[in-house]
């Protein structure tokens, strides 16, 4: 039997990654997009296993509603990265530089 | 639970808003471009019938419904109200400056409206879930709008910065409320709120959700060190976009810190050891780095954008000072700051013109001789926002500090005075150039009826809230008491 900090424990693990992955990015920002998603699924990860150890449904409930954001956060990023892409010729993260102060 | 039509009244702003928004969009297919006022029309139309909806349902008490998930209380119904009045003010300003543009389409005001109903949605959020789907629909609708100007390379480059730091910051959140679902087994904060108050519940695994809860708010807030993204997107997106982002949302995030941090999660405030200690290192933070570096920039879009990061310390501080009058004077200051922000940002709209932005400060400079009745109207938001009375932004942080002050938190009061005398300065700099620089261009300032009017009105509210600040206040005071 899995316990329930094992399951825990492997949601933190995919949450760090996640995150040291948006930072320590600077090439790609299609990997910068796939490590948000990686970053929601780490939550979702933690939502279903406190549902099950709970006995409680609403958890699993709120996955699937962090599902459905989670596709149309990435329709919309994907939508913002091409209007990029097209006025920039470039999705790297270091060329976004044209905003400072 | 039996289901009744008549137990949805309550929700019926909402109802009507996604309604009435969806149509939008349809007429708005079927609209020429030289017909596109029509749409503009009935967006405004739109507002003022959602904010008749509003008084219409709300009444004294507060009501829960949709098994908690939904919450219409008088609160929720005053800010609904600023919600949309900022918001109307935002539309009519942005109108010439879309047309100049090109990009006057229908799809800004319905993108805009889905922002509105998402911000509704969290002030009215009853539980864990239906603030995150609140603040997921604000949040997407203002990715879309930051890069609406496509033909701009900076518009969607902001647009970029603030989908990626919006969506860690929504992570972060998620992972805060999971981690508070755990330890409570609750999603709605009355749950919560009771669970917490039982004490059976592990206090190590909250404080470890709520860190990242409070970080997910400071993101939605702007408040330092979680500020990186507010001056990028004010300075790339259009001006226009930039008064309903820098105005209206601050109002809902108002509503998110109140709702979990008071409502859900209040039995964790706990002095230094809970979300107090928390709110006290951002208030402070934010104060300093807000004020201090926005005396550093000479684009105005980025210097309101720290502004507003330093104002969003005080509405902190408001929080911190607790129940009743501190909540009252934040919600205050959160309602008067929004309706200081959306006439500053919409004064540049009004003085941009085809293919000119006016965002540096040079812009400005002269503008008393080109215009006296503009200039009038920027020196009442700079003054307010610096807090200069006898306009609304001196009372809005008077209240803040005398419910300091009464709460025990003197030094807090005192460090926000000695930021504020800093702050001071570059509000009186934006002064200063327009009433006593020579203008670097002779081009005349043209400006549209409606956004002319609107711009009246709006200076002049900062008069009459500053003379009568008890209209508000007492108003504000019953929400939050009842």
């Amino acid at each position: 039997m899995i316990s329930l900090s094992e399951y825990l424990i492997v949601a933190a693990l995919l949450f760090v990654i996640s995150v040291a992955g948006i930072f320590i990015n600077r090439k790609n920002l299609l990997v910068l997009l796939m490590c948000i998603e990686l970053m929601l699924l780490a939550v979702n990860i933690n939502f279903v296993a406190f549902s099950h150890f709970l006995g409680d449904v609403t958890g699993q409930v709120f996955v699937f509603f962090v599902l459905t954001v989670a596709a149309a956060e990435a329709a919309i990023g994907l939508a913002i990265l091409i209007v990029l892409f097209r006025r920039r010729r470039t999705i790297n993260v270091d060329d976004l530089n044209s905003l400072k102060g | 639970m039996d289901f009744n039509i008549s137990t949805l009244l309550p929700v019926m702003p909402e109802i009507f808003l996604l309604t009435a928004t969806c149509v939008i969009l349809v007429i708005d297919l079927f609209l020429s471009q030289q017909s596109r006022m029509f749409t503009y029309g009935l967006a405004l139309g739109t507002l003022l019938a959602t904010i008749a909806v509003v008084a219409f349902v709300g009444n004294g008490e507060s009501q829960v419904l949709l098994h908690g998930a939904y919450i219409r209380d008088p609160m929720g119904d005053l800010l609904k109200v600023a919600l949309l009045t900022v918001a109307f003010f935002s539309f009519v300003y942005s109108r010439r400056y879309l047309e100049q543009r090109d990009i006057f389409k229908g799809e800004f005001y319905v993108l805009a409206m889905l922002a509105l109903l998402g911000m509704m949605v969290m002030i009215s959020a009853g539980g864990f879930l239906s603030l995150y789907l609140g603040l997921e629909l604000l949040a997407l609708s203002l990715y879309a709008l930051v890069a609406f100007d496509r033909k701009s390379e900076k518009g969607s480059e902001a647009a970029m910065k603030y989908f990626v730091l919006g969506a860690i910051a929504s992570g972060m959140l998620l992972y805060g409320i999971s981690m508070i679902y755990g330890g409570t087994g609750m999603l709605d904060f009355a749950g919560v709120a009771k669970a917490v108050a039982s004490g059976q519940t592990d206090k190590m695994v909250l404080l470890f959700g709520l860190v990242f809860v409070v970080i997910g708010i400071a993101f939605k807030f702007g408040a330092v060190p979680f500020h990186m993204w507010a001056p990028d997107v004010y300075d790339g997106a259009p001006v226009a976009v930039v008064a309903f982002l820098g105005s209206v949302p601050k109002i809902a995030a108002f509503a998110m810190a109140i709702r979990i941090l008071v409502e859900g999660l209040g039995g964790l405030g706990l002095g230094w050891q809970g979300w107090e200690g928390m709110l006290i290192i951002l208030a402070v933070l934010s104060l300093a780095v807000g004020n201090i570096v926005a005396i550093a920039q000479t684009n105005i879009k980025r210097m309101l954008a720290y502004s507003t990061i330093a104002h969003v310390g005080f509405i902190f501080l408001g929080i911190l000072a607790g129940e009743g009058a501190g909540h009252t004077a934040a919600m205050f200051y959160t309602i008067t700051y929004a309706l200081t922000a959306v006439g500053g940002f919409g004064l540049l709209t009004i003085l941009s013109r085809k293919g000119v932005e006016a965002e540096n400060l040079h812009d400005l400079k002269g503008l008393n001789e080109k215009d006296p009745w503009l200039a009038g109207m920027m020196l009442l938001f700079m003054f307010s926002m610096a807090g200069v009375p006898p306009l609304v932004g001196f009372f809005a942080k008077l209240f803040i500090l005398d419910a300091l002050v009464k709460a025990g938190m003197t030094w807090l009061a005192i460090v926000a005075v000695a930021f504020s005398v800093i702050g001071a300065f570059y509000y009186l700099r934006v002064v200063k150039v327009i009433y006593f620089d020579k203008p670097i261009s002779q081009v005349p300032v043209t400006s549209a009826v409606d956004a002319r009017l609107a711009i009246s009105v709006n200076g002049l509210a900062m008069l009459y809230y500053g003379l009568f600040p008890a209209s508000l206040l007492s108003l504000c005071s019953l929400a939050i008491g009842g």
